[in-house]
C-alpha cells in the first residue's frame, strides 16, 4: 500500500482525492455558494462564489507550496525538509484533534469577502498544509525518474509541479463543492445544508495525521 | 460536539416554521422582594399531555437577589452560518443573567425534566473582565455568545458606558468586550442583527440609577431615558450610524429585525412618547446606499382614566399609557405582537407591509385600569409583558411582570405571576386559550419565556426563506 501511495500515480491521485474531499467539506465553503445564489436569486451567483472560493483556496495552496518548492532545491537537505514538513502536518493534525478549537479571527471576515475567507480557512485549518508532503513526494518521485539536475532546472521543475498540484487540487475541489452546491440549490433546497453537514473535524485532523506520517515514512 | 448538526438548527426561518411544535417552555421566575432564590420553570405546553400548563420541573439557584429578566441559548440556527463551517454545537444550555446581581447562570436543559445548573459566572468576574455590569440580552453570533449589559463599572454602574461582551460558546469563559468604536452610544438595552448582511442594531433603556429603584419620573419627563438606536458594523465592531428617534420617544427597547435575512428592515418598540403618552413602534430599514432610516409606523394612544384608578405615578395625567414593553415578530415576518403592559392589551399587527402595519387582532387581559380577567375566570395581575411566539406562528405565550420595582410603581401590591397562551387565527386574530394557565409558586413573578427548540426571539437565520 505504501508503495502505491508514494508512487507518482498514487500521489497525483491523492492530489485529486484531497481536492474532492476539501470541496465536499462544508467548512471549505460550498454552503456560501448556495447562500449567494439565494440572496441574489440567480444561479450565476453560485458559480461566481464557487470561483471566488476556488481562487482563495488556490492562493493558499500556492502560498504554502512555493516556499517548499524553493527550499527543495537544496538536494542535500531533501530528507530533512521532508521530515520537517511531515512533522508540521502531523503536529497540526494532533493540535486540531486535541484542542478542537477554532480560530476566532475567522469570524471577523466580512461575509462578502469570499476569496479572503477561503484563503484564510485553507491556511488556518491546514487544508493547504495537507498537500505539502504529497507535493514533496511528487518532487521526489520525479527526481528518481529524472536523476540529478542543475539547481535552476530543478527549481523550474519544482515550481511547475507546485503549480500543477495546486491547480489540479483546486479544480477537483471546485468540481465537488460546485456540484454539491448546485444540487442543493437546484434540487434539494436548504434542508440539504443541515442534512449533508457532518462533523468532519476528527476525520479532518486524522487525515492530517495520516498524511504527516506517510510523509515521514516516505522520507526514511 | 455532535456528528450531525443539532436538529433544532434551521437554515432558514421557513424551515424552522415547518419543524415540530414545542412541547415544553422555559420560564424565568423571580422573587421580587429577593426573599427567595430566583429560578427556572419547565412548563408543559403539549396540549396532548395531561399535565398541560403544569410546571413539570423547577430549578432554583443557590443565591438570592439576582432578578432574572431575559435569557437565551448557547447555540441557535446561526451555527449553520456558511461562514463558520462548524455546525456541531448543541442547543443545550440556557444562559440566564441576573440583571440586578450581574451573576450569570448556565443551565443545562438537555433533558428538560432534569434541568440543572451547569456553571455560575460570578459578578466579580463579569466586572473584572468586561468593565460592564447588569447583563441582559443573549444572542449567539459569529464570535460566540453576545451578552448585552445595562450598566458600566462602579457601584451604581455609571462608571463608563454599558455595552456588549462575548462569552465562549463552549467553555462559557468571558472573552471580553465587543466594541471597538461605540460612537455616542452611552446607554444600552437590546440588540439584534442580520448576520449575512453584517449589521447589528442596538437600543437604549436607561442607566442603572434610572431603573433599579423604579422609574425616575423627573428623568422621564425631562426625556433623559434612551431614545436612540445604533447601527453597528457587526464584524467590524463599530457604530456606523446613530438614529435619534426624537427625545420624546422615551425608552427604545426591543429590536426585532425581519427573520428572513434577505429583508433589510425591522422594528423597535418605544415605551412612551412624553408629549402625548402614546406608545409607538418604529420601522427601521436599510437604504440601497447602506445607510439606515427609521419611521414611526404604529402609535397606540393613551386611554382616559379616573385618577382614582391610577397609581401615584400616573394620577396627574388622567390617562393610562399603553406602555409598550415588549414586541415580537413571527418567523414569517408577518405578525408583530405588541405588549401594552399599562393598558392590559396584546396587539397583533399585520406587518406584511412593514411601513403600513394594520391591527389584525387584540386580546384584553389585566391592565392598570381594566384588570380584565382570563376567560377561565382567574385574575391576571399586571399586564401582558414578555411575549414569545411559537415557531409555526400559531401560538403566542406571554407573562406579566416587567421589572420588580417598576411593577410595584405601576401596579402597587402583589398581583401574582401568570403565563397564558393565545391561539392565532388562520387569517390573523388572537384568542386566549381557556385551557392554558400556569400556576407559579407563591411569592414569585414570571418573566421571559423560551420555547424548546428555539422561538421567535432567539434564532438568527443565515439563509433566505425560500
Amino acid at each position: 500500500m505504501g508503495a502505491a501511495l508514494t508512487g507518482t500515480a498514487g500521489l497525483w491521485l491523492a492530489v485529486v482525492v484531497s481536492g474532492l474531499y476539501h470541496g465536499l467539506n462544508p467548512g471549505m465553503g460550498w454552503p456560501l455558494a448556495v447562500s449567494a445564489a439565494l440572496f441574489e436569486r440567480s444561479r450565476s451567483a453560485l458559480w461566481r462564489a464557487i470561483a471566488a472560493l476556488g481562487f482563495g483556496h488556490l492562493l493558499a495552496m500556492i502560498g504554502l507550496l512555493l516556499p517548499f518548492a524553493a527550499m527543495y532545491v537544496l538536494i542535500d537537505y531533501e530528507r530533512e525538509i521532508r521530515i520537517g514538513a511531515g512533522l508540521i502536518v502531523l503536529t497540526m493534525g494532533l493540535y486540531i484533534l486535541i484542542t478542537r478549537r477554532h480560530p476566532r479571527f475567522l469570524a471577523r471576515v466580512k461575509p462578502g469577502r469570499l476569496v479572503l475567507w477561503s484563503f484564510l480557512v485553507a491556511v488556518a485549518h491546514g487544508a493547504a498544509l495537507m498537500l505539502v508532503p504529497i507535493y514533496l513526494g511528487l518532487c521526489n518521485a520525479e527526481e528518481l525518474d529524472m536523476g540529478h539536475q542543475a539547481a535552476a532546472s530543478l527549481m523550474t521543475r519544482n515550481f511547475v509541479i507546485a503549480l500543477a498540484v495546486a491547480a489540479l487540487h483546486t479544480l477537483a475541489m471546485v468540481v465537488s463543492g460546485g456540484a454539491l452546491a448546485w444540487a442543493a440549490h437546484r434540487y434539494f433546497g436548504l434542508k440539504a445544508i443541515s442534512a449533508t453537514w457532518f462533523n468532519l473535524e476528527i476525520i479532518w485532523a486524522v487525515s492530517l495525521v495520516v498524511v504527516g506520517i506517510l510523509g515521514l515514512w516516505s522520507a526514511f | 460536539m455532535n456528528v450531525r448538526p443539532d436538529p433544532t438548527f434551521y437554515p432558514s426561518a421557513k424551515d424552522a416554521m415547518d419543524a415540530p411544535a414545542e412541547t415544553v417552555a422555559f420560564t424565568l421566575m423571580l422573587s421580587p422582594d429577593f426573599s427567595q432564590p430566583d429560578g427556572l420553570a419547565v412548563v408543559d405546553v403539549n396540549p396532548e399531555s395531561d399535565k398541560y400548563g403544569d410546571i413539570l420541573h423547577k430549578v432554583f439557584v443557590p443565591h438570592k437577589g439576582d432578578e432574572f429578566h431575559h435569557f437565551g441559548w448557547n447555540a441557535c440556527s446561526s451555527a449553520l452560518s456558511p461562514l463558520t463551517g462548524h455546525a456541531f454545537l448543541e442547543r443545550r444550555y440556557l444562559i440566564v443573567p441576573g440583571i440586578r446581581s450581574s451573576r450569570i447562570y448556565i443551565f443545562d436543559v438537555k433533558e428538560p425534566l432534569k434541568a440543572k445548573i451547569h456553571k455560575i459566572i460570578e459578578p466579580e468576574e463579569v466586572f473584572a473582565k468586561t468593565g460592564y455590569s447588569r447583563p441582559h440580552t443573549i444572542h449567539c453570533g459569529p464570535e460566540g455568545i453576545y451578552v448585552s449589559t445595562l450598566g458600566g463599572g462602579g457601584e451604581d454602574g455609571t462608571d463608563g458606558p454599558p455595552g456588549i461582551f462575548i462569552l465562549d460558546c463552549q467553555t462559557f469563559e468571558i472573552i471580553g468586550r465587543y466594541e471597538i468604536e461605540r460612537g455616542v452610544q452611552d446607554k444600552h438595552y437590546d440588540f439584534w442583527w442580520n448576520l449575512p448582511r453584517d449589521y447589528m442594531i442596538s437600543s437604549e433603556w436607561g442607566l442603572p440609577p434610572q431603573f433599579e429603584n423604579g422609574v425616575v419620573a423627573e428623568d422621564l419627563l425631562s426625556n433623559k431615558y434612551g431614545h436612540k438606536i445604533h447601527v453597528w458594523d457587526l464584524r467590524g465592531r463599530k457604530v456606523k450610524q446613530t438614529i435619534d428617534l426624537g427625545e420624546n420617544h422615551q425608552m427604545a427597547l426591543e429590536i426585532r429585525p425581519a427573520h428572513d435575512p434577505i429583508a433589510t428592515h425591522g422594528f423597535v418598540g418605544v415605551v412612551v412618547d412624553t408629549t402625548n403618552l402614546e406608545g409607538a413602534i418604529f420601522t427601521w430599514w436599510q437604504n440601497d446606499d447602506g445607510t439606515f432610516e427609521a419611521k414611526k409606523t404604529i402609535t397606540i394612544p393613551p386611554q382616559p382614566a379616573d385618577a382614582d384608578d391610577l397609581p401615584d405615578l400616573l394620577k396627574g395625567f388622567g390617562a393610562v399609557p399603553a406602555l409598550v414593553t415588549d414586541i415580537d415578530l413571527s418567523l414569517d415576518d408577518k405578525y408583530l405582537y405588541v405588549a401594552c403592559w399599562g393598558q392590559g392589551e396584546m396587539h397583533q399587527y399585520d406587518v406584511s407591509d412593514p411601513m403600513n402595519p394594520v391591527l389584525a387582532g387584540k386580546v384584553e387581559i389585566g391592565g392598570i385600569v381594566k384588570k380584565t380577567k382570563h376567560p377561565n375566570g382567574k385574575e391576571f395581575g399586571y399586564g401582558p409583558q414578555m411575549v414569545e411566539i411559537s415557531r409555526d406562528g400559531k401560538r403566542v405565550y406571554w407573562t406579566n411582570s416587567l421589572y420588580s420595582t417598576w411593577d410595584d410603581q405601576f401596579y402597587p401590591g402583589e398581583r401574582g405571576a401568570a403565563m397564558v397562551m393565545a391561539n392565532v387565527g388562520e387569517n390573523g386574530g388572537l384568542t386566549l386559550a381557556e385551557d392554558f394557565w400556569v400556576e407559579f409558586p407563591e411569592g414569585y413573578r414570571s418573566h421571559q419565556i423560551r420555547l424548546e427548540g428555539g422561538d421567535c426571539s432567539t434564532d438568527s437565520f443565515c439563509y433566505p426563506s425560500v
